[in-house]
């Protein structure tokens, strides 16, 4: 079936239910930000969130209280610091506790894979001897049928949803992503339903060197949000706002403030309007 | 810490003070050699792999977890995933890609790693502070760390040096230094070859050849032995033959600061 054209809120409604485990990749670039915003609007409860790296828009759906559960490999704010807001969850169960279950990115990834592949369970030299081993990281260890060589096992993971931002899409629904491409693909293709928005929808997609496409049937929903992965930032058409990241600090430092800001910049704000300091 | 050195004035050597981070820093890129294949991450180990390109490693490869394989990025990158690194890039490629078959596979010739917390047997916590479940400080986590420490042929960690992150027993373990002992790497099915180097804004610490327990092999210009031990948090091994680092020359802090300065 080829995915439908439809408008951000719609998708969400349609898409993103209470207590779904949902993941919304981009690996520093085409960070789905004004989906993760609209979730955040509808007040979604109770969703089990997947992202190798929580970034700023988890910090936000976290303190919101979305989250009832988070499967990541590295929380920080990249390059600046702490996700306040993440740490708050977890350190003093503020808005509510959240229940970790943690990899490493090659373990995660390889979770991806093993969805996306239609496996039961990926493979990996990986885990041995950490402390990750033991923890709430669903991780076992196998034997190589072949060589005998000990490996790790982590189990496929099925998102209910996946959510995306990518650059181009046409009126068919094909979506294109280029640039640092992340695991997106692999979320999109483990995913049981998948919601995409787009910088620009366009007559005809030419094809971009490295760029990935992935066809109208495998995605079942696209919305065009331009300017939708800000703070982030989408390749051929805008930069990643590094001032947003360092200002971030600040402002999700405290409760209060993080709720003011929210309030003003995400709640209040008409639909894919991406929130700027 | 109000350490700053003062280098000597000799010719080719720098009259200006410089700090204790910048000191760290130019030991980290001295320590890359031209040519190699080097795992970066963001902060500290990326700003001396640049270092090192911009001065005596002009063939450094520089890759970053994002899939920017050969990044050669002008002014230094907040995250590791900037559009700088894709657009000067060799190649890029997917996140499952660059950990299975870049890293997982050997082709990483040293990886970067800083932590919170170290062990003397340079076994690495990013994960937390405190109990898991109860944490005084929940960390960021592993991220690329842990297949960083298995895969890549020699890990180079870079971290200051104080008592709350020389630590006699990690609180987690998120990536394998030399595990519980010298034999350990290999009973764990770890390929690469582990931590050649801790570089810290003190000194230089390096595995002992058969206990692998880390051990001071050098002083930075300024410090003294017994600042180095006051800030571990265990015994620490010295080395008979305790060298000073040189002070990084006018050159190399010339360089540094204009790659700080050209920060985005």
């Amino acid at each position: 079936m080829m995915a439908r054209l439809t408008s951000l809120p719609e998708a969400v409604a349609e898409l993103v239910g209470d207590g779904d485990c949902v993941a919304l990749e981009g690996f520093t670039h085409l960070i789905p930000f004004a989906a993760g915003h609209e979730i955040i609007r509808q007040r979604r409860r109770d969703l089990s969130l997947v992202r190798l790296t929580p970034d700023l828009v988890y910090d936000q759906m976290i303190g919101m209280g979305c989250a009832r559960k988070l499967i990541f490999s590295w929380g920080g704010n990249p390059g600046v610091g702490s996700l306040h807001r993440f740490r708050d969850a977890v350190e003093r169960g503020w808005p509510a506790s959240l229940e970790l279950e943690e990899h490493s990115h090659a373990g995660l990834t390889n979770r991806y894979v093993a969805g996306a592949s239609g496996l039961p369970f990926g493979v990996l030299r990986g885990y041995a001897g950490t402390g990750l081993m033991e923890q709430r990281s669903s991780v076992a260890r196998v034997r190589c049928p072949f060589t005998g060589e000990e490996l790790a096992a982590v189990p496929a993971l099925r998102p209910d949803v996946a959510v995306i931002h990518a650059q181009q899409a046409d009126r068919d629904g094909n979506v294109q992503i280029w640039g640092i491409t992340g695991v997106q693909k692999e979320a999109v293709l483990a995913a049981t339903r998948s919601l995409v928005t787009v910088e620009e929808v366009v007559d005809d997609l030419a094809l971009r060197p490295g760029g990935i496409v992935l066809p109208s049937w495998v995605v079942t929903a696209v919305a065009e949000v331009p300017g939708g992965a800000q703070p982030s930032y989408a390749a051929g058409y805008s930069q990643r706002d590094n001032g947003f990241y360092q200002g971030w600090d600040a402002i999700s430092r405290d409760r209060e403030r993080f709720q003011a800001w929210m309030q003003t910049n995400v709640v209040e704000r008409a639909s894919h309007a991406a929130g700027r300091l | 810490m109000s350490l700053t050195n003062r280098a000597g004035t000799e010719p080719g050597r720098t009259t200006d003070s410089y700090t204790p981070d910048e000191m760290m820093t130019v030991a980290a890129a001295r320590s890359l050699p031209d040519g190699a294949v080097c795992f970066v991450g963001i902060g500290a180990p990326s700003t001396a792999a640049n270092l090192a390109r911009a001065t005596h490693s002009p063939r450094l490869v520089l890759v970053y977890e994002s899939g920017t394989i050969g990044a050669k990025p002008a002014w230094l990158p907040l995250s590791i995933g900037d559009g700088e690194l894709a657009d000067t890039a060799d190649s890029v490629v997917s996140v499952p890609e660059i950990f299975n078959y870049w890293l997982q596979a050997g082709r990483i010739d040293v990886g970067f790693l800083g932590a919170a917390q170290i062990d003397r047997l340079a076994n690495l916590n990013t994960t937390v502070i405190g109990d898991y479940d109860d944490p005084e400080v929940r960390l960021p986590g592993a991220g690329g760390a842990p297949e960083i420490s298995a895969s890549c042929r020699q890990v180079i960690v870079m971290m200051r040096h104080s008592r709350r992150s020389f630590v006699d027993r990690l609180d987690f373990r998120t990536s394998v230094g030399f595990g519980d002992g010298p034999s350990d790497r290999r009973r764990l099915g770890l390929t690469g070859g582990g931590p050649s180097v801790v570089i810290t804004d003190l000194g230089l610490l390096h595995p002992d050849p058969r206990s692998c327990e880390l051990t001071l092999t050098h002083l930075h210009p300024g410090v003294v032995l017994d600042q180095v031990v006051e800030a571990t948090g265990w015994p620490l091994a010295v080395s008979a033959d305790l060298r000073t680092t040189d002070p990084p020359t006018a050159f190399e802090l010339d360089h540094l600061r204009r790659l700080a300065a050209a920060r985005q």
